[in-house]
């Protein structure tokens, strides 16, 4: 897969090593910074540092793209559920209780053979955090951001993804605060799956539109 | 604006490379600038519009190459010297020398969960009007340059599109990142094709869709 990986020549590794140097001193310099500004905020009342280690905790723990492996399972088993996650996401979402911040209104879009949907947001890094949890580094940057748009197929392409010309692709560029769940095919083999079973093979990227769900082993 | 964060369209980055088994946060700050800018949210000295505005109006060279973490490290910082919290001294001494300003609330890490979880968040408000454009219909973006904050990118104006959903009155991004208020409008989402975005060579299936409100469409 990492086909640059294995390039490391001398004058490579001599490069990486000077970087490495760089980045340890930029990360202790933001280290030490951001140290000084917690303490100053702890200091004039306006955070609290076990706010701060408890929101870390949920964001590592217990807010992630599990939850939404489960709404994409519940829509594959349940046909009434996929329903009203095509009428009304929001409700349906906040049924299951994922009502938290960067989740308020909810848009699911469903893959097909004729259809790919792919989420963005050019503009910032909008993402539907109550079911996805934080986005990953690659989904904030400028080579996602700036192409999406402009060049969805090359952008898939990158993640492997190549899809017939004759099937559509959907971008969606997230500029309010509507979040977008993409919802993927259910993989065939999985007739006698249970929710629980499928929500495995549905991973984060498959929900924002850059893989399909996996195929069962 | 037309700042280093309008990216759509934008070429020269190159391929999208994902981390495999990426971490959440790649150092401790990280994490703490995460919990900070959401934890100060309580205190309710800004919206959400106002926090982006403050990161897309750095310089575009830094909103460009700094890690993400540190855009919104920079942002907070701006509006924390902004709303009086913090002085330029107290952030150079790295103590408190004037005492805090009053602000709505601090939050506890008992309500952290439920705070989470309050819906607060919600852009919607009552209807005020009618929509002016039903599904279906063709409209026109506008053509806008505004150096204040804008949710119509660059790539979208004065473009053809049709109305795909109508998604509900909410609070107008251009006017309350602005300090002009919640302002709220109808929000639409606006399907373009890619052909009409970028011209006659992209495949004649693709499209793109936006969600804009009233003022940023006019009829065909």
């Amino acid at each position: 897969m990492s086909g640059g990986g294995g390039g490391n020549g001398n004058g490579g590794s001599q490069h990486h090593h000077h970087h490495g140097d760089d980045e340890m001193s930029h990360l202790s310099e933001m280290d030490a910074r951001v140290k000084a500004l917690e303490s100053l905020l702890v200091e004039k009342g306006y955070v609290e540092s076990a706010a701060i280690d408890k929101l870390v905790d949920i964001y590592e723990h217990q807010i992630g793209p599990q939850n939404g492996a489960l709404v994409v399972a519940k829509a594959w088993t349940e046909p009434e559920f996929a329903d009203w996650l095509r009428k009304d996401a929001t409700a349906a979402i906040h049924s299951l209780g994922y009502t938290s911040r960067q989740g308020e209104h909810m848009v699911a879009v469903f893959n097909g053979d004729d259809v790919h949907h792919l989420v963005v947001c050019t503009l910032c890094s909008c993402y539907p955090w109550s079911v996805l949890g934080l986005p990953p580094t690659w989904y904030k940057s400028p080579p996602f951001r700036s192409r999406a748009v402009i060049d969805p197929r090359g952008v898939l392409g990158d993640f492997g993804l190549q899809l017939p010309d004759a099937a559509r692709v959907e971008v969606h560029d997230s500029t309010a605060e509507v979040r977008y769940l993409v919802i993927p095919q259910r993989p065939t083999g999985t007739d006698d799956w249970n929710a629980e079973q499928l929500a495995e093979l549905v991973s984060r990227n498959s929900m924002i539109g850059t893989a399909f769900a996996d195929e069962p082993q | 604006m037309n700042g280093g964060a309008d990216l759509g369209g934008m070429q020269g980055f190159g391929r999208v490379v994902e981390e495999e088994n990426e971490p959440n946060f790649h150092a401790d700050w990280e994490s703490r600038v995460m919990g900070m800018v959401v934890a100060l949210g309580a205190c309710g000295q800004w919206n959400i519009d106002q926090s982006r505005y403050a990161r897309e109006s750095l310089p575009p060279a830094n909103y460009l190459s700094f890690p993400y973490y540190h855009i919104w490290l920079e942002g907070v910082q701006k509006l924390l010297l902004a709303r009086d919290m913090l002085s330029p001294e107290e952030l150079a001494a790295g103590k408190a020398i004037s005492p805090p300003i009053e602000v709505r609330a601090t939050l506890k890490p008992d309500a952290v969960w439920d705070g989470l979880h309050s819906l607060t968040g919600a852009a919607d408000r009552p209807e005020e009007q009618a929509p002016a454009f039903e599904l279906g219909q063709q409209i026109n973006t506008i053509n806008h340059h505004p150096e204040g904050h804008t949710r119509l990118p660059r790539y979208a104006r004065g473009h053809v599109g049709v109305i795909s959903k109508i998604l509900g009155f909410h609070v107008f991004p251009d006017s309350s990142g602005n300090d002009q208020g919640a302002n709220p409008q109808w929000l639409y989402q606006v399907q373009f094709t890619a052909q009409e975005l970028w011209g006659p060579e992209k495949n004649p299936k693709d499209v793109v869709t936006l969600d804009l409100w009233e003022p940023h469409l006019v009829k065909t």
